[in-house]
């Protein structure tokens, strides 16, 4: 399996490993990440595309009895993600996560955004209110919240949520955007804006999209992973995977007749 | 059809039935704590008055007042909530936050839900030996309130960590997703969030903590007291002072047991106004209890 591309690599998963206690959850995955393009992770559920995907900003750290073995390099620095000796705040400092429900704070929708600066120290209130309407901005939704930053961001519809909670990881500028099924709590209506979305941002940000949704994959994506039992089957342009992949898994999965 | 309705008739006849059965029940307890209200207002209604509350407790049943009483019960729970509230959610946050999932832990998660149910003349006798004879406190304020603070702290802790477990996981993901460490996720997070229910939790403790007799006896508090602990301000400098925290004291429910031993009836009747204020007090506290979960319930919806 190819896991070499003629792209400018943001990051690149070499030999990774992951085990929850004595359970090998991912088995030695390679991948290379695009600068600003999406990768999409498929895969059919418990193949281990979500603990991958939370690999890269050191979730796995919160809980106990979690180990990781080989690489995760982020470009340009060429520092190793994963290393024991990089602290995962410094990590979760520069790669923003959105996760599958919308979960935004019980504050309000500014608070909401600023928070991210806020835990970097920055308290300035002009500075604050420029972020926040340039992020609100980035997500689509300033002109839906503009009138109302004061109020309770649960009063938000599920998808302007979401957008709330893209916003609030935008705000803090991470040179990477991880989105763990962003859409699989939304109606169709609030999914094609959340694509939309991710499409646009691509301009300014690097990618990646765990996804059970391959029509999703298909339109929003640049490259496609595909992950069977914590394993990486195949990995190539989105365009390829989907027309001619080479390997049968994959195809036996993408023709539906597994997942 | 017929053998339809009326098997649904004899259905219902149980429902029914149990319906007033159900009602029954609950009307004893209303029943009884009207009567109770109804018997202490009736007995000690005449004898509300200002001068009751002003006066201090005398020989004399109609110049008797609840003065010492109700300042030293008030004291005496100020220093129990300086001294519960900051430990009971420290160590609260601490299990439910920091302390890992080991054998430790659970032994000390066991040992605070026994304490909760230690009986209170059990903590008595630990203060009397901890807080009078070790650390020479005496029979004080400060040795009563902190005797309390022991009473009360499990409650705390529980309401504290029970507050914190209602806050989903997501919550705290999004935070450390943003590059929080743990104490920014605490300080903006789970404490605001939680707020309600431990604020809930203490009121509760401090509204049991007031009716409480039998520990405020062991460690000595006196039966009459004619006279009010110094001022904690004063003219001089340093104007502040912390001299009545080692005064004698009493408390509302010592009081009433005063009372209540006299043979007389006009003592008896003092008594029963005294419960009343305990009661009113009491109320009060659940009420507002009750209010802070309601207004915390609507801002917070998981």
């Amino acid at each position: 399996m190819s896991t070499t591309i003629s792209e400018n690599l943001k990051s690149e998963v070499k030999n990774l490993n992951f085990y929850y206690g004595d359970v090998h959850v991912l088995k030695n995955n390679n991948l290379p990440i695009a600068r600003r393009k999406v990768t999409a992770l498929i895969g059919p559920s418990g193949c281990g595309k979500t603990t991958f995907l939370r690999c890269f900003n050191r979730m796995h750290d919160l809980y106990p009895h979690n180990r990781y073995e080989g690489e995760i390099i982020l470009y340009p620095d060429g520092i190793n993600i994963i290393s024991p000796k990089i602290d995962p705040i410094e990590i979760r400092m520069q790669i923003s996560m959105v996760f599958q429900k919308p979960n935004p704070f019980p504050k309000s929708i500014y608070e909401n955004v600023a928070y991210g600066l806020r835990v970097r120290g920055i308290n300035k209130r002009h500075i604050l209110d420029e972020k926040v309407e340039k992020s609100l901005r980035g997500a689509a939704l300033w002109d839906e919240v503009k009138d109302r930053l004061h109020k309770p961001a649960f009063d938000l519809s599920g998808g302007q949520q979401q957008r709330l909670c893209i916003a609030r990881a935008l705000a803090t500028d991470p040179r990477i955007l991880l989105f763990d099924e962003p859409t699989s709590a939304l109606d169709p209506t609030a999914t094609s804006k959340i694509e939309e979305l991710i499409i646009e941002l691509k301009k300014e940000v690097t990618i990646i999209i765990v996804t059970h949704n391959m029509q999703q994959a298909a339109r929003v994506s640049d490259y496609t992973a595909f992950m069977y039992i914590g394993e990486l089957i195949e990995f190539g342009k989105t365009d390829m995977i989907f027309t001619a992949p080479a390997q049968k898994l994959t195809e036996e999965y993408i023709t539906g007749r597994f997942g | 059809m017929e053998d339809i309705k009326k098997r649904i008739r004899y259905n219902k006849r149980w429902n029914y039935l149990f319906m007033i059965i159900g009602l029954l029940s609950t009307m004893v307890g209303l029943i009884l704590l009207c009567a109770l209200m109804i018997d202490l207002a009736m007995d000690g209604g005449p004898r509300l008055s200002y001068k009751f509350l002003t006066s201090f407790p005398s020989r004399f049943p109609d110049e008797a007042g609840i003065l010492s009483a109700w300042v030293g019960s008030f004291l005496v729970l100020l220093v129990t909530a300086l001294a519960a509230i900051p430990l009971g959610i420290a160590a609260g946050i601490y299990l439910e936050e920091y302390g890992r999932k080991n054998w430790l832990t659970n032994i000390i998660e066991i040992n605070i839900a026994n304490l909760a149910g230690v009986p209170s003349i059990v903590y008595g006798l630990l203060a009397l030996g901890l807080f009078v004879y070790f650390l020479k406190f005496g029979e004080s304020i400060l040795t009563g309130g902190l005797t309390l603070a022991l009473l009360i702290l499990p409650m705390v802790i529980m309401a504290t960590r029970e507050a914190i477990r209602a806050i989903p996981n997501s919550i705290r993901e999004a935070s450390y997703a943003l590059g929080a460490t743990k104490w920014q996720t605490v300080q903006w997070h789970i404490i605001p969030y939680s707020t309600g229910g431990i604020l809930t939790g203490i009121i509760i403790g401090l509204s049991r903590a007031i009716g409480e007799t039998a520990p405020i006896i062991t460690v000595g508090a006196l039966t009459f007291i004619a006279f009010l602990p110094t001022s904690p301000l004063s003219a001089e400098f340093p104007f502040i002072s912390f001299k009545w925290l080692m005064d004698p004291f009493t408390v509302m429910p010592i009081q009433m047991f005063n009372w209540v031993s006299r043979p007389q009836k006009e003592f008896q009747l003092n008594a029963a106004a005294a419960g009343i204020i305990l009661m009113v007090m009491t109320l009060l506290m659940n009420g507002l209890a009750i209010y802070i979960r309601y207004r915390f319930r609507k801002k917070i919806k998981w």
